[in-house]
């Protein structure tokens, strides 16, 4: 029982990552009818939103501190932070330390910007190619973006560590009334949880409850009547773009503590979160929500080592293995509409 | 000659003679001037040029005839690597048997994954693909660590048995006796020409690969791979099953791919996993494109553009910009080099990822219709015949 809930909690962060990514895509999808390989490419460039904030605020002058004498009894002279000169120590190291929460302010406005100059610069001239085409011209674009924040960033993974409240982990079987000390879990992963809760309901929400989002998912249904009713579904088909943009982008944010961002992390979510997609059904936004839940748990079950023991390797492949049978046995996915890219 | 029309006789003899004499039009720059740097015709590049130019042109005769596009190659390649390997290991330093292999082993891999990926089309086949492929790369990493050694890759040992091997044997990959990495150098005046016996040897069996994808283009069964990609339904009420075909052409463009990977480890004696992982699925992607899917020579001429940009325009520093425009006054030098130099050295990257979108977005048909505009805007100025540019288009040898 212990190992069962452990192996979930373990999986439902990676799940949560996974599902947002594959939430976007797959409303990319949806609605464009664009296959977007640069989607991890936004995550990862959330991801360094989050660096960038954490070195911005840590920019800091230096300051003769009189309290303090060095080893020849001249002042010291300190590092201070200019937030904390501003906004006085307390709340200017508590902002410091809060720097990655906070990137979704910033990560939220770049994502925009990101994410319109792509739809309005390159994606929409390719509606109406082969998705070959499509998959091309992302993975190339994907590319570029990796290499311009290679660029800036070097390529090594930086550290951004999580805010001190939530450093650390928690025992959670204690929580729930099992056996103390056995299923530790740690803070900052069941926050990201939490926070990509929040944000698929706040998206499925939004589709659900506005009346763009009911314009969005006529358009999904059929574009064509959208049009002529006399709306301009393309304008809103950027909005969404942006959208699942900001999506990736904040789930990119979040993750920066638990996973180090380095320039190709993107890439390798992407190529899962594709999976993830492809298993949750082209074009079904819960059944990508799903899928990546599923998967996530899947994979943490299968890197169990009763399981390795008994077929090895299985956690290395158990998600393609997985997509595998999917497409075979029904490739239209587990909650896709019948008809939908089933060929 | 050989099968093939006067036309395509004379372009393979063209493509053998460029190949053959590669080690001398790769060597423009004279040693020792400044833009010896670019010289390509150093043994390691141009066999680089060879192998990737296999595994491009095996791509092409999926991708490009038939529009299936494949992510997974590189497990072909990878495979064929580690066929290599094990020969070396068991037999002993010749290359024949696992070249041999590589091409068994590939081939018997594509049966199985084209069998099974090849029963969806479109974006779907693109994934099914992709997924075989990371399996086997994660595999070679983790529980095939016995045949792959892991993270260390595959290489020689001197416990290995080598039964083939007598005590006069050479101690490096040779086939009967030639060794790969000899070469012979011929200084002519301030050149320097290198004739390597293992860019020769791949050189040979490129040509060969050349000529028969030649052959499979022009055959009735590089017909029916056409009309797949222009209406696969019409073929299915045409009576045609297009399900062999398909299979067909998946495990030949297989072995070329294992094939490439085999000459990879016959040039250096070492198979690594990172030979199978997606990227390198992506770069042959990359190299069709960027020379031009469905013909016969792009997708040889984007190998190579791709792996002279990857060995030489690495190479170009801050330095080495800051003395080609030397000639500006030292303020526009600064800003030139500064605004270049994101573009070249590590981040030749960048420029290639901008220039395939580039292509996609204004070339789809790549460096190919690049001089087949380039050639038909050069007929139609010197001719000024106007309707010239269709016919030009077609007669163009390279399809």
């Amino acid at each position: 029982m212990d190992a069962i809930i452990l192996q979930i909690l373990n999986g439902l962060d990676k799940g949560a990552a996974y599902a947002l990514i594959a939430l976007g895509l797959t409303l990319i999808f949806g609605t464009l009818g664009v296959v977007n390989f640069a989607h991890g490419a936004l995550f990862m460039i959330g991801a360094f939103c989050a660096i960038t904030l954490q070195r911005l605020l840590g920019l800091s002058f230096e300051q003769v501190d009189p309290t303090q004498k060095d080893f020849l009894g001249n002042p010291l002279k300190v590092k201070v932070p200019y937030v904390e000169s501003w906004f006085g120590h307390d709340l200017g190291s508590a902002i410091i330390s809060w720097s990655v929460p906070l990137a979704i302010l910033l990560a939220i406005p770049v994502m925009i910007i990101v994410g319109i100059a792509m739809e309005r610069g390159l994606i929409k001239h390719f509606y109406k190619r082969t998705h070959a085409e499509q998959i091309l011209v992302t993975f190339g674009l994907a590319i570029v973006l990796q290499e311009v924040v290679k660029y800036f960033f070097g390529p090594n993974p930086i550290q951004s560590p999580a805010p001190d409240a939530f450093s650390g982990s928690f025992d959670f079987g204690a929580m729930i009334g099992l056996h103390a000390g056995v299923i530790i879990y740690p803070y900052w992963r069941m926050v990201y949880f939490l926070f990509s809760l929040a944000v698929v309901a706040g998206v499925f929400a939004f589709l659900q409850f506005t009346t763009f989002g009911m314009v969005v998912r006529a358009g999904m249904n059929d574009r064509q009547t959208v049009g002529l009713l006399g709306i301009n579904i393309d304008r809103r088909f950027t909005i969404v773009f942006a959208i699942a943009a900001i999506v990736a982008g904040v789930a990119g944010v979040m993750y920066a503590p638990i996973l180090s961002p380095n320039f190709h992390m993107g890439m390798e979510f992407l190529v899962l979160s594709f999976v993830v997609v492809v298993v949750g059904g082209m074009g079904s936004l819960t059944g990508a929500v799903l899928a990546g839940f599923l998967l996530g748990i899947l994979q943490s079950f299968a890197s169990m080592n009763e399981v390795k023991s008994v077929i090895p390797g299985i956690d290395q492949v158990i998600i393609y293995l997985v997509a595998i049978v999917i497409l075979l046995v029904r490739p239209r996915g587990l909650l896709g509409r019948a008809g939908v890219m089933e060929e | 000659m050989l099968g093939l029309s006067k036309k395509d006789t004379g372009f393979l003899l063209f493509v053998t003679f460029l190949t053959l004499a590669t080690p001398v039009l790769l060597q423009p720059f004279p040693e020792g001037s400044a833009l010896a740097q670019f010289n390509a015709g150093y043994p390691d590049l141009m066999q680089r040029f060879a192998i990737y130019g296999i595994f491009a042109i095996g791509f092409n005769l999926l991708f490009g005839l038939t529009g299936y596009l494949s992510f997974g190659h590189a497990a072909f390649l990878g495979v064929g690597s580690y066929s290599v390997v094990w020969m070396y290991k068991l037999l002993g330093y010749n290359v024949v048997p696992g070249l041999l292999l590589a091409i068994v082993v590939s081939g018997l891999f594509g049966l199985v994954i084209g069998y099974i990926s090849l029963r969806r089309s479109g974006i779907y086949f693109s994934i099914l693909t992709l997924a075989f492929a990371q399996m086997s790369y994660n595999l070679a990493y983790s529980v095939f660590t016995p045949l792959t050694n892991g993270e260390t890759g595959l290489q020689v040992y001197s416990n290995d048995p080598q039964v083939l091997m007598g005590p006069n044997s050479p101690k490096s990959p040779n086939l009967f006796g030639l060794q790969m990495i000899d070469s012979i150098k011929v200084p002519v005046g301030d050149w320097v020409f290198t004739f390597n016996i293992g860019y020769y040897f791949t050189a040979i069996i490129a040509i060969a690969v050349f000529y028969l994808s030649m052959r499979i283009f022009r055959s009735p069964f590089g017909l029916v791979l056409r009309a797949i990609k222009s209406n696969r339904t019409r073929l299915n009420y045409a009576g045609i099953n297009t399900k062999p075909y398909m299979l067909g052409v998946f495990v030949i463009s297989g072995m070329y791919a294992g094939l490439a990977g085999g000459l990879l480890a016959a040039m250096d004696p070492l198979a690594g996993a990172e030979r199978m992982q997606w990227t390198a699925s992506g770069e042959v992607v990359l190299m069709t494109i960027l020379g031009g899917a469905g013909t016969l020579m792009g997708p040889v001429l984007g190998a190579g553009f791709i792996k002279y940009f990857e060995n030489i325009f690495s190479k170009i520093n801050e330095d080495i910009l800051h003395q080609w425009f030397a000639w500006l006054p030292p303020g526009a030098n600064d800003f030139v080099t500064g605004l270049l130099k994101p573009f070249v050295g590590e981040g030749w990257q960048l420029t290639l990822g901008l220039l395939f979108v580039l292509v996609v977005v204004f070339l789809p048909g790549g460096i190919m219709e690049g001089l087949q505009r380039i050639g038909a805007g050069l007929r139609h100025r010197g001719g000024g015949n106007p309707t010239a540019t269709a016919p030009a288009a077609e007669t163009q040898p390279a399809e």
